[in-house]
């Protein structure tokens, strides 16, 4: 295994830390609890896309999974143990489809650990759509059958980004449970611990498929859940906001309040299951803030309404776009809230989403975001000394 | 006398550190050396093949100075002493 080396971080116990991955390569950013300044480390894999970025640190682990795509030499998984001082590169990259499927990975959209009672578990959605899966805390991974040979699959279309796996939700209170969204192809479930999939779409409306309710082939832009009520969801739809109370057995439109139904990223309040943020776009050609105003929306009583957060954000002239995966939440109270935008700007708020204020600008296109309280570390040690990485 | 890769910056980690690599054996195509090369370095021909073991999109093989793309891909004869290039495609954005 070959290992890549790169400046790090000093962490230290209580700090907050922002992962970012861009088209260019990944940034590691840290502040202290007030979250007021904030240090930078990277790029991480200069030059190449990052559309995944993960923490685990379950099983006392502080480490961090990425999937760095080179245009020439394909996508792969990697990891760090010590905030970004080597980053471990398998001889043989983790992911990769076996011969009979006939598939090439394209790319790694979603990188999750599993339950914390499940500390070797790690899942990944991928593009071509499909689900992989580790045991062993990420050192082999297997491609998940019962969806890849789902009858529905070969009808699935690409999107705009791709056919592409890009949300995985565990279930806390029951383990054989597991919920993926594809774009396009919509919501799947299982209850047997990935064995068969059934397709949980019902009552989202699809404008843009000649049968207006269909069984499967929604563009799922996203969908979020508080741990603690795992039943309730929320959704992004390509058009619509929605939600279900029954995991995803049945959905309802939730739209109310926002000046587009059209958005991609879609998280939850790390304390309240009921407090979600969008990003609204206008749409369908046009991916910008409508009105030129980039603006969060928040609901606070679990999407019956939508308020608009605008505070520190550029309300005039404003042409950007927020994708899927670039928005994040960190665990602290109130919640610290962080998107970051393909223009390469990076927003932050400590206050719940009420105002806000730039951590960085002319970063590469940003792809993903992901926020965690490091614990436990009393200060990174020289990287020579730190375990090596998975 | 022997075939011989040139190995590109980027894979070099994969290769010892080594810019070129000479196989012992005489592989009689391009798709032959690779499994060779393969079986030493892995790390090297898993980022040259995709997953099923096809070229990948933006990278260029050349054998002598003749990109395999417009000659026989990986059935390209081999000569017992020649020179495999690896190289990427310049492409990006």
């Amino acid at each position: 295994m070959a290992t890549a080396k790169a400046p790090a971080l000093s962490i230290e116990d209580g700090d907050v830390l922002l992962l970012v991955g861009t088209m260019k390569g990944a940034f590691f950013l840290r502040s202290d609890r007030s979250r007021r300044r904030w240090e930078k480390s990277g790029p991480h894999f200069p030059g190449r896309s990052v559309y995944a970025i993960a923490w685990d640190g379950r099983n006392d682990r502080h480490r961090i999974w990425a999937a760095p795509k080179s245009l020439h030499w394909g996508a792969e998984l990697s990891a760090t143990d010590d905030f970004g001082g080597r980053w471990s590169r398998p001889e043989v990259p983790r992911i990769a489809f076996p011969k009979e499927t006939g598939a090439t990975l394209a790319n790694i959209w979603q990188i999750e650990p599993g339950s914390d009672d499940e500390p070797e578990r790690l899942f990944v959605g991928v593009e071509p759509s499909a689900l992989f899966e580790s045991r062993d805390g990420g050192e082999t991974w297997s491609l998940n059958e019962g969806l890849w040979n789902h009858p529905h699959r070969p009808k699935w279309m690409p999107g705009g980004g791709g056919l592409c796996l890009h949300t995985i939700l565990t279930d806390p209170a029951r383990r054989d449970r597991l919920t993926i969204a594809t774009s396009t192809g919509g919501v799947y479930r299982t209850d047997d611990d990935g064995r068969t999939w059934r397709a949980r779409n019902r009552g989202i409306k699809a404008y843009f498929l000649k049968d207006e309710e269909p069984e499967f082939g929604q563009c799922v832009h996203k969908v979020a859940r508080h741990p603690s009520r795992p039943d309730r969801m929320f959704l992004q739809h390509h058009f619509g906001l929605y939600r279900s109370d029954d995991g995803g057995d049945s959905w309802r439109e939730a739209s109310k309040g926002v000046p587009s139904d059209f958005g991609f990223p879609m998280v939850v309040h790390p304390h309240d299951p009921d407090t979600v943020y969008v990003v609204p776009l206008q749409a369908d050609e046009f991916r910008c803030p409508p009105e030129g105003k980039l603006r969060v929306y928040r609901t606070r009583d679990g999407a019956r309404s939508w308020k608009p957060l605008s505070r520190g954000l550029p309300q005039k002239d404003c042409y950007d776009t927020v994708l899927r995966d670039a928005m994040a939440t960190d665990e602290e109270n109130p919640a610290g809230v962080y998107f970051g935008t393909r223009n390469g700007w990076l927003y932050a708020s400590r206050d719940d989403g009420d105002s806000w204020s730039v951590v960085e600008e002319n970063l590469p296109p940003v792809t993903c975001v992901r926020a965690v309280t490091v614990r436990a570390v009393r200060k990174a040690r020289p990287a020579r000394r730190r375990r090596r990485a998975a | 006398m022997s075939v011989r890769f040139f190995v590109p910056g980027p894979l070099r980690e994969f290769a010892g550190g080594r810019a070129e690599i000479s196989l012992a054996s005489s592989p009689r195509t391009l798709k032959d050396a690779l499994e060779v090369l393969g079986r030493e370095f892995p790390g090297v021909a898993r980022r040259v093949l995709d997953d099923q073991g096809a070229v990948r999109p933006h990278v260029n093989l050349f054998v002598g100075g003749e990109c395999v793309r417009f000659a026989d891909g990986l059935d390209t004869p081999l000569d017992e002493e020649c020179e495999i290039a690896i190289l990427p495609a310049v492409s990006g954005g």
